[in-house]
């Protein structure tokens, strides 16, 4: 029964890696886009002087590019289930004696490689470019953080793929939702008193800060709002609620 | 229902023995189902593709490998093993489906529309597939067609269901034979008198008027026919055609829904069991 489970997830997993291996074009993709964002932003940007920011701008948003490289990635993990719903892969899957926890258990494990890995391209880009973690602690703090982050967003896909049962609602959602809390994250620019206090507060309340301020405490020790420790504790717990609730979304929808 | 991916609204249904409510998993580890939609992952492929399903349904190594070398003998797909699922044509996507379906030696396979959409001499091959495995695989095969001709061919035991339930279970034979010997067709000047007329004779059973022709089951029909002319000469109505034919699951399907296949949606059920049946549907 249990080795059943665990060929499922091993299976599951595997079945991404080679989808993923096979779409050079979506290799190239995941890593360009975030690669842009990384050099375009940061070396355009570079001379320029924020008021909050008491660094190079590079160092600033390298942490920023490498949560959005992650969330974006395991957000479509999760959504994907549209696309093997629609395909009827997903009932292949379904109609199988494996419990459904090792279903997604199978697929979070291959979206968080998958996004891990750009994650960590990346991560090794923005070292090279000079955006250096202080301490080996600080390097392992945020490979926990982007392990959890990644967990969290592949249960957020899941739960927009619960609600939602259409590619369109996935671009609305991508667009409405996911947009503006990435600018109020603190990836692009500080949240500081240059923002209305209205602003700020819905900042303070967005996820995707913590996560960002996470990695930016641990990794660079600079520009930080919060301690990376506070950080990792409320993404913990983040990723706890949205992870399982998603689980359970996913456990009523597809029976 | 039956295959766990809905949960029935009251009832209860057994397969092999275990409740598809209550022993999901057991049922499922007793199934195989392959879909009307093609379910395949289309970016691995063949041998990956049974390679999954083995794993998911719990294979040992030793075992996969010799069970994937079976299947895919039996509906010739070992030479395409190594190519991704979607340079397949639709035949071979199916028949990969049939073979994926086997690959844990389920007890019973459910067949949704097996070859929907398929040309003539694919559509043959499937056929012909599915008869092999019914026999070499000693598997209960559940499917559901529209086209009474395969289930003519294929299945041992039919249903048919109209509007949700289960209007008759029983094998080819005894369905035909409860129709009529022969069946006699026809068109003629006044139908509704004609078949006033005909009503009192001990010999016609079933009259139903259907697209504009009276048809009815009788024993000996073409000794009948002469008869019914006459009838209709002393009532003064003029046949226009007749004929005679050895009733077909259409005139059997007619018999028991009433409609033409052809204006409704719901599905008959076909099955075929080489052995005692152990399903049980409500």
């Amino acid at each position: 029964m249990i080795y059943q489970e665990l060929q499922s997830i091993y299976v599951l997993w595997l079945r991404q890696m080679k989808r993923f291996v096979r779409a050079p074009s979506r290799i190239a993709g995941a890593i360009a886009q975030p690669l842009f964002f990384l050099l375009i932003l940061g070396l355009g940007l570079g001379g320029a002087v924020f008021p909050g920011i008491k660094t190079d701008f590079l160092n600033f948003l390298a942490p920023g590019i490498i949560a959005m490289a992650i969330m974006l990635s395991s957000i479509f993990t999760g959504v994907s289930v549209l696309w093997d719903r629609q395909f009827g892969f997903l009932q292949e899957v379904l109609v199988a004696p494996v419990s459904r926890f090792s279903i997604i258990l199978g697929r979070t494990f291959g979206g968080a490689t998958l996004a891990l890995l750009q994650g960590f391209i990346i991560l090794g880009i923005a070292l090279l470019m000079g955006a250096i973690a202080t301490e080996t602690i600080g390097l392992a703090m945020t490979i926990i953080i982007m392990i959890l982050l990644s967990f969290t967003a592949v249960g957020f896909g899941l739960i927009i793929a619960s609600i939602i049962k259409d590619f369109e609602g996935f671009q609305t959602i991508m667009n409405l939702l996911l947009l503006p809390l990435f600018f109020l994250s603190s990836a692009f620019f500080p949240i500081s008193q240059n923002l209305p206090s209205w602003l700020q507060t819905v900042a303070l309340c967005n996820p995707i800060l913590y996560m960002v301020d996470g990695i930016r405490g641990s990794l660079t020790n600079a520009n930080n709002l919060f301690s990376p420790y506070l950080d990792l504790g409320i993404i913990t717990l983040m990723c706890l609620i949205v992870w399982l609730f998603g689980v359970f979304l996913f456990n009523r929808s597809e029976a | 229902m039956l295959t766990t991916l809905q949960r029935p609204t009251s009832g209860k249904a057994l397969i092999c023995g275990f409740d598809v409510l209550h022993q999901r998993n057991e049922v499922r580890q007793s199934i195989g189902v392959v879909f009307q939609e093609p379910a395949l992952e289309t970016e691995l492929t063949g041998e990956e593709n049974l390679d999954f399903h083995a794993r998911v349904y719990g294979l040992r190594k030793d075992h996969r490998r010799r069970r994937i070398h079976e299947v895919l003998t039996l509906v010739d797909l070992l030479d395409k093993k190594d190519a991704l699922v979607k340079t397949y044509s639709g035949g071979m996507k199916r028949r990969l489906e049939i073979a994926r379906g086997l690959m844990h030696s389920p007890t019973i396979l459910f067949l949704d529309e097996p070859t929907l959409g398929l040309d003539a001499q694919t559509r043959r091959a499937i056929w012909d597939y599915i008869k092999r495995m019914n026999k070499e695989e000693n598997t209960t095969i559940f499917l559901t067609t529209h086209y009474m001709d395969e289930a003519d061919f294929l299945c041992d035991r039919i249903g048919i269901i109209d509007h949700g339930r289960i209007l008759i279970l029983d094998t080819v034979d005894t369905l035909k034979t409860s129709v009529g010997d022969d069946v006699i067709s026809l068109t003629c000047s006044d139908l509704p008198a004609l078949q006033a007329r005909l009503e009192k004779e001990s010999w016609v059973r079933h009259q139903k008027i259907q697209d504009g022709r009276l048809t009815f089951g009788t024993s000996r029909g073409e000794e009948k026919i002469p008869q019914v002319i006459e009838i209709a000469r002393l009532q003064q109505i003029a046949v226009h055609s007749i004929s005679i034919h050895n009733p077909t699951l259409d005139d059997v399907f007619l018999h028991y829904t009433g409609r033409s296949i052809r204006d409704q949606e719901q599905e008959p059920v076909g099955k075929t069991n080489r052995r005692s049946s152990k399903v049980i549907g409500e």
